[in-house]
């Protein structure tokens, strides 16, 4: 069955997106008002592509930025990819729909079972959906409504999937992300905590939880390599470096550091810039 | 002890007995041990229960000069409360069978109209032989058919054609069969004889005989109702009386979908899983997705077909499969594309991967049930090996683990759970849902309190005692535990059956089981199994039980109470504070109840046998405690209401008041071997006439409501280190002294002993709390009491004669759980206990007409009951008097209640000492056989946690 525990982890593409120049100025999209450094950002997104294809060893398919779309390189928010399923998103911000269409593309191409939202009343960010191997998590938030949870329990049928509240514009995996087939990673803040003890009452699993002080810095990359195991693509010191110091703790991780600085400030997390795939051969 | 011993022997004495022993691990372990023996064990149960419903019949026969009312309360006590004539008349028949000498004048009237042969003495082990043994007599049936005309008439035929092949075959024996068509899981039929009023466990254990399948726990056999609704058919009752009138039609399913199914022994209880998850899939009930479709269709063709011939085309024969709901060509492509690599694999290993797959699909073992919560929306609620699942569409919304599960009750069509507060909270909190109708409602309860039992659980938790005011369903699920199941299996030592797998493209094809010894056991029949395709089919009639066990739980359900508050329950004691406006109601309550024996006589009798040194009466002792008990549990019950709210129940912190409860019991033994019976008849005749209205409709369906605490005897279990869950901690705490119920289970008890204490220390009783709760009662002789109410004994300890509570009291576990609750969470309660003490004045006097010649198995004819209540300073006495005449021998119990309410200054030890002093002044010729105390604090809210 798709998505074994074994399997969680291990992948074997990436899609990414460029960022294109209209990325720093165009704050229509957020409410934010931080001033973002285009360059320095493109030029993070350029690291963190090095690093899905060298160090990770992934065959990275990056797609062209698409100047009507300032956000286009976030592309985990227009796919949810499970074994061989892609989930195309209904993005809750209507400037952001067209988004998927490249990403369905490249899917696509990929010989994925793509699954599509009719519903025009669900909307669904890939932000939303933790999955942690053996069941799903959806925030529900302003990006992310009932009904486009439950297309996706519908898609991934073998799967549980459980809602969590997220409150104050922010989205599931704005605090959180999975460090291990059974290892939450969870910022400290009231929201990631509550959000937590609901994951954990809905599971029937037991997770391990690492607290980190902040939460942007729970956001990591966790990928399981062939050859050198568990591996975590987490924040750098300098961003963060309390949380960084967590990490630390993961024995028998290789710690991958990789700058987010600008990106965040727009909500781009690590895991927003990639969508992961594990596709056999 | 086995069964089969308690039916012949001790049965007719103690006829209850057998059912509270939780007997099924122990016939369990023969069973195993003797394989022939096996179908003995699996018709035992009937065996027993028969000979309960003797014991009922001569308590008619003594009802025909007891008043009306009092008639009422001994069917309550009987098997099967809610269908007095038509259900007894026929239960009676069977029990004449056993051993003459104790047939009652009446009995041997009836027996004449049939043919009782030598025969017939030995029922047990004709049953054996036969499937229906114990059918003796024709012409009684008639009365049986009042219970449905129409049934019957449907039944005609059958019946006809049963018995002419029967007559054929055993002249001797006049029975009247039925024909069961029982659909197996391949889809194919097995026709199956069984006597009209055999119970479902006959039919169970001959399916499972056919299926040569020894791991029957995790099975079942349902039935549609006439609402066209699943149901679980209940091993423990006739099969006739649950599917009324409906055709007998069954269907073997799996019940409990064991959560690894790697764990089970045989490689044939696999093969029948993976039968019912194919159904399962097939019919949608099982959610997969495309590529789990293919890769369970692919472990499917391997198993079935063997090796992938590549000479062969497969995909013209694959469309007759069916992997999905619905399949396209693209998904048996994709099946068949893995089903080649699966070269070389063996059928069981196939399906050992097929299972390993299947087991990890969300939806796998969850049984849904439509409802709506508080709000009116609908949502379904899922039950499962871990506990309740919410779901709204197909999003979980919510999940109770069973550790976070403190009581599960339905009241009409309204399920409720009362929810263990968290750590940071302080209140408990109760959620309720809206069922379709009563029955769903009662379903689901049912469903739950098996799951529970059956995944949580070392052992099945006792049915509730067959209280006389008890109201609701007693219905607990007494065949074995997952745990006891899988402990048997290891002992299962057989060459692994031959057994053929059929394809399942084909719809009829028999499975060719060797009708081989089953080895029954009465969980076995408590294993229900899932009527393929139907989620929501949990059958509402479950009362699974092992035979002996059976009984009571029937007497518990037919019982049909309007007033909640009479229920008897520990945990809700929670809540009393709720409760306060009921105060007065529930007092009133409590006095009947007080007076309320246990109809139990039989265990009293053994119990008195097996220690003759204490020639005490052990039922006083027992209703003292029970009298507590039912105070306790009568608050707590009133939380429940209609509405499907959920509510929070705060509790204010309360000012510390100390109220302690002493409880001495006098009995003067003329007769060594005195039966509570007698007392508990009157006591039942009080109670009767106070529900007045209570009618005797209550049929399991009947039932309003029912509650279940799963955290008692979850304690141990949710140690079981298989289950592991995080609340378990914080379980421990609030649990304690639920744990005592689990007295049937030996070791768990003793395991929860420590934790119990420890929890009660958390929970900021410190020392004084003797726990009444911990005095637990094994019904049987094998609980040995010594668990909490030794060691809280301490301060009884002083005075020699108070006897611990320990000893084997009526009083169930329950009670301890009160206590702790009190201490732990209720400030308010001790309050509400003071008034508990009431003064009531009640005499009942009736004349003996009929004295048995086994003195054993006839409870003494109350002579007179009455209770006095005075009330002083501090203290209210409660003296409960009770006259038996027993074989000619009267006996005086005498019982008081005294209660002390004060402030925590209160010496209490040396009030307990002037209580039993005084006890002794006053009554200089009678011993002092029972001291219960029962001590309760309330304590700051801030004292927990």
């Amino acid at each position: 069955m798709a998505g074994l525990m074994e399997d969680f982890g291990n992948f074997t593409h990436a899609v990414v997106r460029a960022i294109p120049d209209s990325f720093a100025n165009e704050d229509s999209r957020r409410k934010k008002t931080v001033e973002v450094d285009l360059a320095k950002a493109q030029r993070e997104h350029e690291l963190y592509i090095e690093v899905l294809r060298h160090q990770l060893g992934l065959r990275v398919l990056e797609l062209p930025a698409d100047e009507s779309l300032p956000d286009c390189a976030f592309v985990e928010d227009a796919a949810v990819v499970c074994g061989d399923t892609a989930l195309i998103t209904r993005p809750g911000s209507d400037i952001r729909r067209k988004e998927t269409e490249a990403v369905k593309m490249v899917l696509k191409e990929m010989n994925l079972n793509i699954v599509e939202i009719d519903d025009e009343s669900a909307t669904l960010d890939g932000m939303d959906v933790l999955f942690t191997g053996r069941e799903f998590f959806v925030g529900l938030s302003e990006r992310t409504n009932q009904r486009g949870a439950e297309i996706l329990a519908d898609t991934f049928k073998d799967y549980a999937v459980s809602v969590v509240p997220v409150q104050n514009g922010r989205h599931l995996k704005s605090f959180c992300s999975m460090g291990g087939p059974d290892l939450i990673i969870i910022g400290s803040s009231e929201q990631a905590q509550r959000a937590l003890k609901i994951m954990k009452q809905m599971s029937d699993h037991r997770y391990d939880k690492l607290t980190v002080p902040d939460d942007a810095a729970a956001n990591c990359i966790y990928v399981h390599l062939p050859d050198k195991g568990h591996t975590l693509l987490h924040c750098t010191p300098e961003e963060f470096p309390e949380s960084a110091k967590v990490f630390e703790r993961l024995k028998d991780y290789l710690l991958i550091p990789v700058s987010n600085a600008e990106k965040v400030k727009v909500d781009g997390a690590l895991t927003c810039c990639s969508v992961l795939i594990h596709k056999k051969v | 002890m086995t069964t089969e011993v308690v039916s012949e022997a001790e049965v007719k004495k103690e006829p209850e007995k057998a059912d509270e022993q939780p007997a099924a691990p122990q016939q369990d372990a023969e069973q195993e041990s003797e394989q022939p023996a096996a179908i003995q064990d699996g018709d035992t149960p009937r065996t027993a229960s028969p000979q309960t419903d003797r014991k009922s019949k001569e308590a008619r026969g003594l009802s025909r000069f007891l008043p009306p009312w009092l008639k009422r309360q001994k069917s309550q006590s009987r098997t099967e409360p809610s269908e007095d004539h038509e259900d007894k008349a026929p239960m009676e028949e069977q029990l004449e069978a056993p051993p003459p000498e104790e047939v009652s004048p009446q009995e041997a009237e009836r027996d004449e109209s049939h043919s009782i042969g030598s025969a017939d003495t030995q029922p047990a082990k004709e049953e054996k032989g036969e499937e229906f043994p114990e059918r003796i007599g024709d012409g009684k049936e008639e009365e049986d058919l009042l219970e449905s005309k129409a049934g019957e008439k449907e039944d005609e035929p059958l019946k006809a054609e049963a018995e002419a092949e029967k007559s054929s075959l055993k002249p001797a024996k006049k029975m009247k069969t039925v024909t069961c068509q029982v659909t197996l899981l391949d889809g194919s039929l097995l026709p199956c004889e069984v006597e009209k009023r055999a119970k479902g466990i006959v039919l169970f254990v001959k399916v499972c005989e056919h299926l040569n399948l020894l791991e029957k726990d995790y099975f079942g056999l349902c039935y549609k109702d006439h609402a066209d609704q699943k149901c679980w058919l209940d091993p423990a009752k006739e099969i006739k009386r649950q599917i009324r009138n409906c055709p007998w039609q069954f269907a073997f399913s799996v019940k409990f979908y064991p959560p690894d199914p790697s764990q089970l022994t045989e490689d044939i209880t696999r093969y029948l899983l993976c039968l019912q998850l194919r159904q399962d899939i097939a019919s949608g009930r099982l959610p997969c997705s495309f590529v789990t479709h293919s890769l369970l269709g692919s472990y499917t063709l391997q198993a079935e077909m063997g090796d992938h011939d590549p000479d062969a085309c497969c995909l013209d024969y694959i469309s007759e499969f069916q992997f999905a709901p619905s399949q396209s060509k693209e998904m048996e492509e994709k099946v068949v594309e893995l089903y080649k690599t699966h070269r070389g694999m063996s059928p069981a290993q196939a399906d050992a991967q097929f299972l390993e797959n299947a087991k990890k699909l969300s939806m796998y073992g969850v049984d849904l049930h439509h409802a709506k919560d508080s709000e009116g929306v609908d949502i379904m609620l899922g039950v499962c090996a871990n506990g309740l699942l919410i779901y709204k569409d197909r999003l979980r919304i919510n999940r109770f683990a069973w550790p976070k599960i403190l009581k599960i009750s339905y009241k009409r069509s309204n399920f409720y759970i009362k929810i263990r507060p968290g750590e940071a909270e302080q209140f408990e909190s109760s959620v309720g849902f809206k069922l379709p109708n009563h029955r769903a409602a009662k379903r689901l309860w049912k469903v739950c309190v098996e799951h529970h039992t059956f995944f949580r659980l070392v052992t099945p938790e006792q049915p509730p005692k067959a209280r006389f005011l008890t109201l609701g369903s007693k219905f607990r699920y007494s065949g074995r535990t997952q745990a006891q199941t899988r402990q048997a299996s290891t002992l299962i030592d057989r060459p692994a059956p031959h057994f053929e797998r059929c394809s399942s493209k084909r719809l009829s094809r028999s499975l060719d089981g060797v009708p081989g010894l089953g080895m029954d056991d009465q969980a076995g029949a408590t294993s229900l199994g899932r009527t393929p395709g139907e989620k929501n089919g949990r059958d509402p009639a479950l009362e699974l039980s092992s035979d002996s066990k059976s009984k009571l739980r029937v007497q518990g359900e037919n019982i049909y109470v309007r007033h909640s508050n009479l229920m008897l329950e520990d945990l809700d004691k929670t809540q009393e504070d709720v409760l306060k406006h009921q105060a007065s109601i529930s007092e009133l309550k409590r006095n009947f109840m007080e007076s309320t024996p246990e109809p139990q006589p039989s265990q009293w009798d053994k119990r008195l046998t097996a220690s003759p040194a204490t020639s005490l009466r052990l039922r006083a002792q027992a209703t003292a405690e029970d009298k507590q008990k039912s105070d306790t549990l009568e608050q707590a019950e009133v939380e429940i209401e209609e509405t499907v709210v959920i509510k929070e129940v705060r509790k204010a912190p309360k000012v510390e008041v100390t109220v302690p409860e002493v409880v001495v019991t006098a009995v003067t033994e003329k007769e060594p071997e005195k039966k509570p019976g007698g007392e508990a008849e009157g006591r039942g005749g009080e109670g009767v006439t106070q529900r007045g209205s209570t009618s005797s409709d209550s049929h399991s369906e009947s039932e309003d409501e029912a509650e279940y605490h799963p955290q008692a005897p979850s304690v141990s279990v949710d140690q079981i280190k298989e289950l592991p869950e995080e609340e378990e901690e914080l379980e421990v705490e609030a649990q304690p002294l639920e744990a005592e119920p689990t007295a049937a289970s030996p070791c768990p008890t003793t395991e929860e002993q420590e934790p119990a204490l420890k929890d009660e220390a958390q929970n900021g009783h410190p020392e004084s709390q003797s726990p009444q709760g911990s005095v637990e009662e094994d019904e049987e002789d094998e609980g040995e009491p010594k668990l909490n109410g030794d060691a809280s004994r301490a301060e009884t300890e002083g005075f020699p004669q108070v006897i611990c509570c320990s000893e084997p009291p009526v009083v169930k576990t329950e009670m301890v759980t009160i206590s702790d609750t009190f201490a732990a969470q209720k400030t308010e309660i001790s309050t509400l206990e003071v008034p508990i003490v009431h003064t009531e004045t009640k005499t009942i006097t009736y004349e003996a007409a009929q004295v048995d010649g086994a003195g054993d198995s006839e409870p003494g004819m109350l002579m007179t009951a009455q209770t006095i209540t005075s009330e002083s300073l501090c203290t209210t006495t409660t003296t409960h008097i009770t006259k038996m005449l027993k074989g000619g021998v009267s006996e005086t119990r005498i019982e008081k209640r005294i209660v002390i309410s004060g402030d925590s200054d209160i010496d209490h030890d040396q009030a307990l000492a002037r209580a039993i002093k005084e006890a002794k002044e006053q009554h200089p010729d009678m011993s002092v056989t029972r001291v219960v105390v029962h001590k309760e604090t309330e304590v700051m809210e801030e004292g927990k946690d």
